[in-house]
């Protein structure tokens, strides 16, 4: 018996030396980091980082709606998720003396958020991007010479989809990041729960629901288009970005590129944010500091193909980076694009309805 | 004894989470963490109908509920009848066999799940290996839409179910008595005489058994659908998870895993009153 006690204190003792030394639990997206990143906070602060990663909001916000998820970093989209997370109260007002780096977010940028979070207490910019198409340009121009390549017409359009579907077309399974684009489309506002809007939204789907090959979740799609499955998606810009980069990878004969639609584009921005429970509030903020650094947001932008909040960072990045307009939109371009709102419950079962009969076709 | 135990563990792991999952479908939303308000309050009952109302008001989830049951029974059918004939071939091995053979049926599960449904894809898609293999054949022109279809699901919830099949059946079948279908063929049955109505018949309870271990569970599958059934196989595990997770409309996901539990209990309880009739 002395000896089965003695084994297992000896078994326990690294997980005592580990246990002194603080970790911080960080939930972010999938493939939506500079591993090197984590690597340097490491090693310049001594805080051990476990990560973990979520595909979809979902995922995040059912575990942050139970309580007690454990982590100290979590990454919400502004809308809904961080919205609904920020009037529920689940997450902690950062302490912006803990992060002196915060002065170099983009103020324009930041403003955009205080809608949802007045003041910007709850989160900062991570990083930010817009949902558009994503091509395989050549192939659309053998199939539909004459459709227009910056604009939602190319998607919805049924007469122009009728003949990209030859090459193949996917839509994203994300009701929350399609829809307001095709509200705006139909004339609507992008946020209206308005059944008579719906009901348009809903026929505007379905007519080109025959031409699409699959409505498959957004990291399907990276993957469709680089192995040249498809020639049209509509997507978040960063996923075709990497999609392009994967084509390019593989040595694949065709060039995969982004366009953000000529009418305006939805843009979202993912938040960096405290759980309200979170156990290491120290380490996460240290880390909010750590990743506010231009040369840190730089890596970070080089890696994934989003655009940061911290403009000191582009200049920092490889010119072919800096000048890519579907990665950094023109002023023009941003002006038109628009932030969806968080509609209400109802509203919300309206739309996750609309989107399961559109899945369905009928 | 043995028995407070029993009675301790069905009420910490059944009838708690029951309890919690049925308080919860009469809870309200709320915007908070979590994000209901419960039934009971200080002022005691604070709870509502409503989410009951909409369940029943509302015939898309009547809809998703049969397309689930249906789907569940043609999964169970499939699985009880290649079950059957593989259980069959089982116990009619050399003993020295058996085990190993029985070991060949677990095996899927070494694999993660999730992977092996991956491998379904990998095989089904577009560009893969089947398609791939019909077009270097000459067979077809273009890739065939195999992933994404009513076929793929039903061959990942086959695949993914059979073992749950298999094991009662073969269990059964490797305990019957050998000299009651000797006898029968004495008497002067022919095979398929002696199969019919002897072998069959000792296997039914084992059968149904079967038949209830995959219906059950597949009743409420999630993941399967997701991965591999066409755009429009909404099913009812699929609804509870976007009450729960997109609408976040907590009480109307429990009433509705309510409502699924309630309708599995039927066939639970025919079968409990069949066995106990004979």
């Amino acid at each position: 018996m002395r000896r089965l006690l003695l084994s297992l204190a000896l078994l326990a003792l690294p997980l005592l030396a580990r246990a002194q030394q603080p970790v911080l639990n960080i939930y972010n997206w999938a493939d939506y980091i500079d591993p090197y990143a984590i690597e340097r906070f490491q090693r310049e602060t001594g805080i051990r980082v476990r990560y973990d990663v979520y595909d979809t909001l979902e995922t995040l916000e059912g575990k942050l709606s139970a309580g007690r998820s454990g982590y100290d970093i979590v990454v919400p989209t502004s809308e809904p998720a961080f919205n609904r997370l920020v009037r529920a109260g689940a997450l902690r007002p950062l302490d912006l003396a803990r992060i002196p780096n915060a002065s170099n977010l983009d103020p324009a940028l930041m403003a955009r958020v205080a809608g949802v979070d007045p003041g910007n207490r709850h989160g900062v910019i991570y990083l930010w991007g817009t949902v558009g198409l994503g091509m395989n340009a050549a192939r659309i121009r053998e199939v539909a010479p004459d459709a227009p390549m910056d604009s939602l017409q190319l998607l919805l359009n049924p007469e122009h989809a009728r003949r990209v579907a030859r090459c193949g077309i996917a839509v994203m399974d994300s009701a929350i990041d399609v829809l307001p684009s095709v509200l705006r489309h139909v004339g609507a506002d992008p946020n209206s729960t308005a059944q008579a809007d719906l009901d348009r939204a809903l026929q505007a789907l379905l007519a080109i629901r025959p031409h699409l090959r699959s409505i498959p979740s957004p990291p399907a799609i990276i993957d469709a288009l680089a192995q040249g499955e498809i020639c049209l998606a509509f997507s978040y810009s960063g996923d075709v970005i990497q999609s392009a980069a994967r084509a390019r990878e593989a040595r694949r004969p065709h060039e995969v590129s982004y366009v953000m639609p000529s009418e305006g584009a939805q843009l979202w921005f993912d938040m960096v944010a405290i759980p309200a429970d979170a156990p290491n509030t120290e380490a996460a903020h240290a880390f909010i500091n750590f990743l506010l650094q231009p040369d840190v947001m730089a890596g970070i932008t080089r890696q994934v193909r989003y655009p940061n909040a911290v403009p000191a960072s582009r200049a920092l990045l490889p010119p072919e980076i800096q000048n890519d307009r579907s990665v950094f939109p023109d002023p023009g371009a941003l002006a038109r694009s628009f932030v969806a709102g968080t509609p209400a419950q109802a509203g919300e079962r309206a739309r996750a309805r609309l989107w399961a009969r559109f899945k369905a076709g009928r | 004894m043995t028995r407070g135990v029993a009675w301790l563990a069905l009420l910490a792991l059944v009838a708690a989470p029951l309890a919690i999952v049925i308080g919860m479908s009469f809870s309200t939303p709320d915007a908070g963490v979590p994000p209901v308000v419960p039934p009971l309050g200080r002022a005691g009952w604070q709870g509502s109908w409503d989410s009951w109302a909409l369940i029943f008001a509302d015939t898309f989830y009547l809809d998703t509920l049969l397309r689930s049951l249906r789907l569940a029974a043609v999964t169970a059918g499939l699985c009880l009848l290649l079950g059957f004939a593989m259980a069959l071939g089982i116990a009619s091995a050399r003993p020295a066999w058996q085990p190993a053979l029985l070991a060949l049926v677990l095996l899927p599960f070494w694999t993660g799940f999730v992977l092996r449904l991956t491998a379904w894809v990998g095989l089904l898609r577009d560009h893969g290996w089947i398609n791939a293999m019909l077009l270097r054949l000459g067979v077809i022109a273009e890739p065939l839409p195999l992933l994404y279809s009513d076929g793929a699901l039903l061959a990942g919830m086959v695949h993914s179910y059979l073992p749950f099949a298999v094991l009662p059946l073969a269990a059964a079948l490797a305990r019957r008595d050998l000299a009651v279908e000797e006898a029968a063929a004495d008497l002067g049955a022919r095979p398929m005489t002696v199969f019919l109505t002897v072998t069959l018949p000792l296997a039914a309870p084992a059968a149904a058994a079967a038949f209830l271990l995959v219906f059950i569970p597949a009743a409420g599958e999630v993941v399967i659908p997701e991965m591999l059934g066409a755009p429009d196989s909404m099913l009812i595990g699929r609804a509870i998870w976007g009450e729960f997770f997109q609408t976040r409309d907590w009480p109307t996901a429990a009433a509705l895993s309510t409502a699924l539990l309630a309708l599995l209990l039927v066939p639970i309880a025919l079968y409990q009153r069949l066995s106990v009739l004979k």
